[in-house]
């Protein structure tokens, strides 16, 4: 009741804001752009979840320790009410994470709806771009909570972090996985690779959209790992399992930061 | 009396008169005096026709040698019991028509078939269900057959104890026209065939290709669709061969290509649709070609070109939606690009004449990357990736300068 | 009544609260003293739960705060630097706050009166003045109505009639029998409001109990120098 109620008024909060709304018009508009001259093929699909792979964990990392300065005020304020600080957590994380998540799921999922998506391209892979965004925003939003926390004090390292965090597993740790590729190529490395792969949620995002999207491209390598691999329901529910690690640990450490933390 | 006697032996010598100048007519049933195929073929003569009732004939080795129309009535079934070949036909100016032909022996020594047919001229094959046989039509140093609108499938899972849907092997100017041939080792399979025709076939889920030819030169293929076989369609040694407006489909795997070419000259490739394959068109010691009107389409690989290749034209084809539009082996192209639509382009056309200002380089850096080490492609849609990628577009160090197509089209091309 | 048992509290190196044993009476007006940067605010943040000690206790009518938060509904709490949500408004907070601690009767009609904001109300709480705020922050601490009070230098924003105001509600809220504690750097106020003294050095009480006992003792007419003397002797 109570945290519906921090809910409440942070959504307000946040859509008075208005950063929020841009946020989601950037989807809309660029969704709109993608199908409307991409075409209501599985093309427009891709370039969104391209986009999605893109923004949201950036969005969600500097949003996520942003958001958490910027509500010192709110926090402080509730933190002297009669509240579980636990509740207060959720409440200021949903706060957060559900509004963009709705952001995310309107903006793309609109332009969907009006070009008539759902028509024209498989249903599984429209519910797979949205259900990976929204995961992607919750896991994405945690990190940042977490990077928030951990660097409560020092405003200037936390976002710092997080802006070098999302360099780090959107760029260069791909970089060090192609490095590896062709220092080590030689070597039987296909395992070793897929644990690199499943150790970036960001990565592992991607690879589930290869899976629904390039298919055709992963069964033209010729390495038997990769393909028992994807072509199995092993390989889905690891790396789904995976992802909830992702999702759950950092959340896990920011509620006990935020527990243990004096204001 | 003996009026009646005239009379009857009047009216026997015309039926007699009547049988040899238009042709006979023998029956064959399950109940009636002819219960066997080979003995009514031996009561035909040249000429005749075999009515076969309806009924299952358990008979193999069922040698077809002299001019005759065989025709099934109802639901014929020939059942060779895998005792060796099913039919076997030698002579010129055979038809057989409506008839299942079942269960050739499978063999490691010898091509055992549904139907063979050897040495012949005109001989028509059309309305026949094949089921389970080793191989099903085969075709041996015969001419101008038609083999039409067959029906043949084979429950393959091995490719040694499986043979070809429909083989030619030094045969001239055959027709093969609106078959289904389904789960054979090849669907369709030529070796030394000239001037056939091949259209309005679909063969799919084969264990290899769905059709594969060698050294059959001036043939035509027009109009079939190849789905989801083994390794797609496999297409070598061959000259001056017109492969007009067939589907390539759903060919997906390690070494799956939608079309296999293998040193194909002065060939005309046109008006096809490559799509869901893993590599759409692959291209080896291939020259002097023309490609036109393809469209692939949401392939992994469009097309992959190897260097040896050479003076292949690629014009106005589409490029849609593949993960690489085109990849090679080499710095070195000599093939020429010029005026296909590529959805991966993203120039612009300022002047609105409907081509790009700016050329477009099919060959992204990553499909380099990938070719020498296979492993990157988990990488593939990584942002590093596109990153590399631009960089590669805006100073090439890697990809071929010269596979460029500098008038690509803004809009698909129709 | 509120008791502290042994508390303890670093910041890092810091030692901000070094073992500190008090007792704090209902019913009456405590005001905690000491020089900057002494323990004063971490002393109040720790009884609120904002503030982690890292050993010792605080009882709370016979119960532990660790690890409770309910007992914050006994709490009106004004902060030192008032800082609020900056996009909702004055009418938007209060109702917030009412929502969370679930609370249907309040005396905020009464309170808005009495501290003259009304005009304020449909402002938002980043264009309000800080006099403002800290009016705003009053009202919150005590429009619930409840047992303690607890103020952080709850007159340095005020103007002096604000001020007087301010005064002359706690006076009635003593008189009504809260125990409120508070701090401020100005001597006559605590003269004015409390009964009982606090001071801190260093994490350390220094002296604990009635304030005319201090005065008496230290041989000053008023606090102010009372307290500077005591300075003076820590200093020795």
């Amino acid at each position: 009741m109570k945290a519906l109620s921090i809910l409440k008024y942070q959504w307000k909060d946040l859509f008075r804001g208005k950063w929020i709304i841009g946020y989601g018009l950037i989807y809309l508009l660029m969704a709109d752009a993608m199908i409307r001259f991409g075409g209501t093929g599985s093309k427009a699909l891709l370039s969104i979840a391209n986009i999605m792979l893109l923004l949201i964990p950036l969005v969600g990392m500097i949003y996520g320790a942003l958001y958490l300065y910027q509500s010192r005020e709110f926090t402080e304020l509730l933190l002297a009410q009669p509240l579980d600080r636990k509740t207060l957590f959720w409440g200021l994380f949903g706060g957060l994470a559900a509004p963009l998540a709705l952001a995310f799921t309107l903006g793309v999922g609109l332009p969907m709806t009006y070009f008539g998506l759902f028509v024209s391209t498989s249903i599984r892979s429209i519910i797979l771009i949205l259900v990976l965004g929204n995961l992607l925003t919750v896991l994405f939003t945690g990190l940042g909570f977490w990077l928030g926390l951990r660097f409560f004090e020092d405003r200037i390292k936390g976002l710092g972090f997080a802006l070098v965090g999302w360099l780090f597993l959107a760029v260069i740790y791909d970089g060090l996985v192609l490095l590896a590729i062709f220092l080590l190529g030689d070597y039987p490395i296909e395992e070793p690779m897929l644990a690199m792969a499943m150790l970036n949620p960001i990565d592992l995002a991607r690879i589930t959209v290869l899976l629904e999207f390039d298919i055709q491209a992963l069964m033209g390598y010729t390495g038997a790992v990769f393909n028992r691999f994807f072509g199995s329901m092993m390989g889905i529910s690891v790396a789904a399992g995976c992802l909830m690690i992702w999702l759950g640990v950092p959340l896990w450490r920011s509620m006990r930061l935020f527990n243990k933390k004096d204001f | 009396m003996r009026a009646n006697k005239k009379i009857l032996g009047l009216i026997t010598l015309f039926v007699m008169l009547w049988q040899t100048g238009l042709a006979r007519q023998v029956t064959v049933s399950p109940n009636g005096p002819i219960d066997s195929i080979k003995q009514g073929i031996i009561e035909t003569n040249p000429g005749d026709t075999l009515l076969i009732k309806e009924g299952t004939y358990r008979e193999y080795d069922i040698r077809v040698d002299k001019p005759m129309t065989i025709i099934g009535e109802g639901k014929v079934v020939i059942d060779g019991e895998r005792q060796g070949f099913v039919i076997v036909i030698t002579a010129d100016n055979v038809t057989l028509k409506n008839v299942t032909v079942k269960h050739a022996s499978t063999s490691f020594m010898e091509d055992y078939a549904g139907i063979l047919i050897k040495e012949t001229d005109n001989t028509v094959i059309e309305n026949t269900t094949l089921v389970d046989n080793f191989f099903g039509i085969y075709l041996a140093q015969s001419s101008n057959a038609l083999i039409k609108n067959n029906h043949i499938t084979a429950s393959g899972e091995r490719e040694t104890k499986s043979g070809n849907g429909i083989h030619l092997w030094y045969s001239k100017d055959v027709t093969i026209q609106d078959n289904y041939v389904k789960g054979h080792r090849d669907g369709l399979y030529f070796e030394f065939v000239e001037g056939a025709s091949i259209s309005g076939n679909l063969s799919e889920e084969n264990i290899r290709y769905g059709i594969h030819f060698m050294y059959s030169d001036n043939c035509r293929y027009e109009e079939n669709t190849f789905r989801n076989n083994g390794g797609g369609v496999a297409v070598m040694y061959t000259e001056n061969v017109k492969i007009l407006n067939n589907r390539f489909e759903d060919n997906w795997g390690a070494s799956a290509y939608g079309m296999l070419l293998k040193e194909i000259n002065r060939s005309r490739i046109e008006g096809n649709l490559f799509i869901n394959n893993s590599v759409g068109l692959y291209i080896e010691s291939t020259n002097n070609n023309e490609f036109t009107s393809n469209t692939f389409k949401q392939n992994g690989w469009g097309i992959e070109l190897m260097a040896n290749s050479t003076d292949n034209l690629f014009t106005n084809n589409n490029f849609l939606d593949n993960a690489f539009e085109v990849s090679t082996n080499s710095r070195q192209s000599f093939n020429e690009f010029n005026h296909n639509y590529w959805s991966q382009y993203e120039g612009y056309d300022l002047d609105r004449d409907g081509t790009g200002d700016v050329p477009h380089h099919p060959v992204r850096l990553f499909s380099i990357l990938v070719e020498k080490q296979p492993q990157s492609l988990l990488l593939l849609r990584s942002l590093l990736i596109d990153i590399l990628d631009a960089a590669e577009k805006i100073m090439p160090v890697l990809t071929p300068e010269t596979l460029v197509d500098s008038e690509p089209q803004m809009t698909k091309i129709p | 009544m509120i008791k502290i048992k042994g508390l303890r509290k670093r910041f890092g190196l810091l030692t901000v609260l070094d073992d500190i044993d008090l007792e704090i009476p209902a019913g009456r007006a405590t005001g905690i003293v000491g020089p900057n940067g002494s323990g004063k605010t971490t002393a109040i943040k720790t009884m609120l739960g904002l503030v982690k000690p890292n050993a010792g206790d605080i009882i709370i009518d016979g119960e532990s705060i660790k690890n409770r938060w309910d007992y914050r509904r006994k709490i009106g709490y004004m902060p030192q630097i008032a800082r609020y949500p900056e996009n909702m408004t004055v009418r938007e907070l209060f109702n917030f706050i009412k929502e969370v601690r679930n609370a249907e009767k309040t005396n905020q009609e009464e309170l808005i009166r009495y501290f003259g904001i009304e005009s304020e109300l449909d402002k938002r709480m980043r264009t309000l003045s800080g006099g403002n705020r800290q009016k705003v922050g009053a009202v919150l601490a005590m429009m619930f109505d409840p047992e303690i009070l607890i103020f952080d230098e709850p007159t340095a924003g005020l103007d002096p009639h604000a001020s007087v105001q301010f005064k002359k509600r706690v006076h009635r809220e003593k008189e009504a029998g809260k125990t409120i504690l508070l701090t401020t750097h100005i001597m006559s106020e605590i003269e004015e409001l409390a009964d009982y003294l606090i001071f801190i050095v260093e994490g350390n009480i220094r002296y604990h109990g009635p304030m005319q006992e201090l005065i008496e003792k230290q041989k000053e007419q008023r606090l102010e120098g009372a307290v500077a003397k005591m300075m003076e002797e820590e200093a020795a």
